[in-house]
């Protein structure tokens, strides 16, 4: 889940690390208020979930309170990549000596927190990382185990080319950076820039902060008591459409087994009722590599009720321009066969389609298989077990729906 | 042959009141030659049964009623409670440890790594299904009930890992139809970070005899191929791989940021693609093919240019 700069602020300045008076403002007239309260000039900054800010107008600068407010009225109307703001930052415009980059990410080959330090701020730092390694200080946390000592961040700070008084006030930094890292339970910690001002004192000008959705349940304190979250904001990287809002309902309406659906970039004719989660990877791409268009992705899996598999079958078979579904799953030991099969043939009935015609193919092997075939049999809907490959199953169901348009 | 079990394997099954775990129990004592569950542990039950297997309070009070080391342990608790089942196992003595939940915060899995680092354990998954040795044992819910499992694999010389549990059992299902027998088939789990990485189970799949080829079962998201790639450049490893690569959809630019199917499989940098993937595993000597039912075809032909 990722933060808004106001909130990744909120959350570096909770661990001790200082940040401007920045204000956080929904209004033109808060943002007015606030400029005025921090005095002199500012910069109105955009909240919104994606980069590319500053090229696309996103942050703007103001000599006084009413040029705030002009500025704030116009980045709060502004579109950045299809997203709206939800409000902007107004900061004070401080008065930078040198910029440098603090950051905490997971190396998962070694399965440990990796912090990263580097006197060139203010750009990306893959970008320092290549042309300036040099420049970039790096180490992973001493021991997973404990909370993070101070050694290890100096020793990065000091990689990165650092001595002086600049070393000794950056390492309490990086090291309550880490700290969050591991206490807040983030997937990514950054700051950058993290400024050096005229009198020598460090600042964060902008965060960036990630949270794993796993420990979402356990962060709860942070994520609604401080930051003010409401639990169902998803923070998707785009807005769920219709189908996977209605999938969604359905799944958390019934505890038995787990359903999942995305359409977001799929707009085929060809509905897939597929599982379990790498067999719905083998099939879309067996469909696809096979000439079909697929209509979406789902996932079954954990053994779903009647009314939950005939539920997602309908939700598919009702999205613009399906013309069938294959219901496809790589051999199941947990979800049955024949109740898969018993919802998917009811949600053709409830829909007045006959299943036969309706479903272009039906491959799932595994438990309860003879009883889902006996039914399926008695509504003349094409079965197959696992003696016939994902692959040639998805080339059956590419074919059908290739002959019938 | 096989690696990490045998048939004289003790395990225990911590959580094992649980429905879930109820039923994986009935399926690993039915398999094979009967797995050796001796006790399960689900705090507050001591004194019940679940088919025959004794529960406990406590690891220790199970290790204490065994009367000697126990190998195993299967963990089915709930996410909160993980970490603290796992490093109870591991601090009684514990030198294999299967999680089967799912959700665990990776930082949670990380510190579980080190703490069985530290006292020479071995974890796999989370979110995994466990492993089998096929006509032996299995120790978790890896091809279901014991009447399944006997469908889907046979014994004889091909090694599997695997992201996915469920396509541990298809790939084995083919390779089994196909006259193909597996030594040992891990479901290693679909999380960003995992107790055991395809590298890091190598060295015993290299040091068993009876394996002669293995095969693995990957996605987008991580460096886990990548370090599987320099392992094998590194080790000269005398075994044959076969690759399958599913989601390269995924590499698609509309889905970008998406994470499908498991945890693990976001792709958020270059060389987290399928085709970066491919490359890397193809430039070690790894075969890499399209289709599930290619695999067998392409084992062969590996063990036969061996001979």
């Amino acid at each position: 889940m990722r933060f808004y700069e106001y909130e990744s602020r909120r959350i570096v300045e909770r661990a001790g690390i200082p940040v401007t008076e920045y204000g956080f403002c929904t209004t033109a007239a808060d943002a007015r208020a606030a400029a005025e309260r921090i005095g002199g000039r500012t910069v109105i900054k955009s909240q919104v979930l994606t980069g590319g800010r500053m090229k696309a107008g996103g942050v703007r600068f103001a000599d006084t309170p009413e040029e705030a407010e002009a500025h704030a009225a116009e980045v709060l109307e502004l579109e950045i990549n299809g997203h709206m703001p939800r409000g902007v930052l107004v900061d004070p415009k401080a008065e930078v000596a040198q910029e440098y980059y603090a950051g905490v990410v997971w190396d998962g080959t070694a399965k440990c927190p990796l912090m990263l330090f580097s006197d060139m701020g203010g750009i990306e730092i893959e970008e320092v990382a290549e042309q300036h390694p040099d420049h970039v200080g790096r180490g992973h946390l001493v021991s997973r185990l404990i909370d993070p000592p101070e050694f290890r961040a100096k020793e990065v700070i000091a990689a990165a080319g650092v001595s002086g008084r600049e070393l000794t006030r950056a390492t309490p930094i990086l090291t309550s950076l880490a700290r969050l890292f591991r206490d807040c339970d983030m997937t990514l910690a950054e700051i950058n820039p993290l400024a050096r001002l005229s009198d020598g004192s460090f600042v964060a000008l902008d965060a960036h902060m990630e949270m794993e959705d796993e420990a979402k349940p356990r962060q709860r304190d942070l994520l609604e008591r401080v930051l003010g979250i409401d639990p169902a904001d998803a923070r998707l990287p785009y807005e769920p459409s219709e189908f996977e809002s209605n999938v969604k309902a359905i799944d958390s309406a019934d505890h038995r087994g787990v359903i999942q659906g995305r359409d977001h970039g799929f707009d085929g004719n060809l509905g897939l009722v597929i599982g379990a989660g790498g067999g719905s990877l083998t099939l879309t791409d067996a469909v696809r590599s096979q000439g079909g268009r697929p209509a979406n992705y789902t996932e079954i899996g954990g053994n779903p009720s009647v009314s939950k598999a005939c539920g997602l079958a309908k939700q598919v078979l009702k999205k613009d321009g399906v013309q069938k579904i294959a219901v496809m799953m790589s051999i199941v030991s947990n979800t049955r066969v024949d109740i898969v099969a018993r919802g998917v043939i009811k949600a053709c009935l409830e829909l007045d389609r006959d299943p036969g015609d309706t479903i272009a193919i039906f491959r799932i092997p595994g438990a309860w298989e003879e009883e889902g075939y006996k039914i399926l049999d008695r509504y003349g809907v094409e079965y197959c077990d696992r003696s016939v490959s994902m692959w040639e199953a998805a080339r059956r169901a590419v074919e059908k729906i290739q002959g019938a348009a | 042959m096989s690696v990490l079990l045998h048939k004289d394997f003790t395990f225990i099954v911590q959580g094992i009141t649980g429905r879930e775990a109820v039923n994986l129990t009935r399926e690993c004592l039915d398999y094979g030659d009967g797995a050796r569950i001796v006790a399960g542990v689900t705090p507050g039950r001591k004194g019940r049964e679940v088919h025959g297997v004794p529960v406990f309070d406590t690891v220790e009070q199970a290790v204490e009623h065994h009367g000697a080391p126990i190998d195993g342990s299967v963990i089915t608790v709930p996410p909160a409670f993980t970490k603290d089942a796992v490093f109870e196992a591991i601090q009684h003595g514990i030198k294999l440890v299967v999680i089967v939940t799912e959700r665990i915060p990776r930082l949670d899995v990380a510190e579980m790594v080190e703490y069985a680092e530290i006292l020479d354990s071995r974890i796999i998954g989370p979110n995994c299904l466990g492993l089998i040795v096929p006509e032996v044992i299995k120790m978790g819910g890896i091809g279901g009930p014991a009447r399944d499992a006997a469908k889907a694999y046979s014994p004889g010389p091909v090694g599997v890992m695997s992201r996915s549990g469920g396509m541990t059992t298809e790939i084995s299902s083919t390779l089994t139809a196909a006259g193909l027998g597996q030594s040992t088939a891990i479901s290693i789990g679909g999380d960003a970070i995992i107790g055991s990485t395809y590298a890091e189970l190598m060295p015993l799949f290299e040091a068993d005899e009876g394996t002669e080829a293995i095969v693995i079962y990957t996605e987008p998201g991580g460096r886990m191929e990548a370090q599987l790639a320099e392992w094998v450049t590194e080790n000269d490893s005398r075994l044959p791989i076969v690759a399958f690569m599913a989601g390269r959809f995924m590499d698609d630019e509309e889905m970008k940021g998406m994470s499908f199917g498991h945890a693990g499989t976001i792709v958020e940098g270059e060389e987290d693609t399928a085709a970066q993937k491919i490359a890397r595993l193809e430039g070690a000597g790894i075969r890499v093919v399209e289709r599930i039912d290619e695999i067998p075809d392409a084992v062969k032909e590996r063990l036969g240019a061996r001979v």
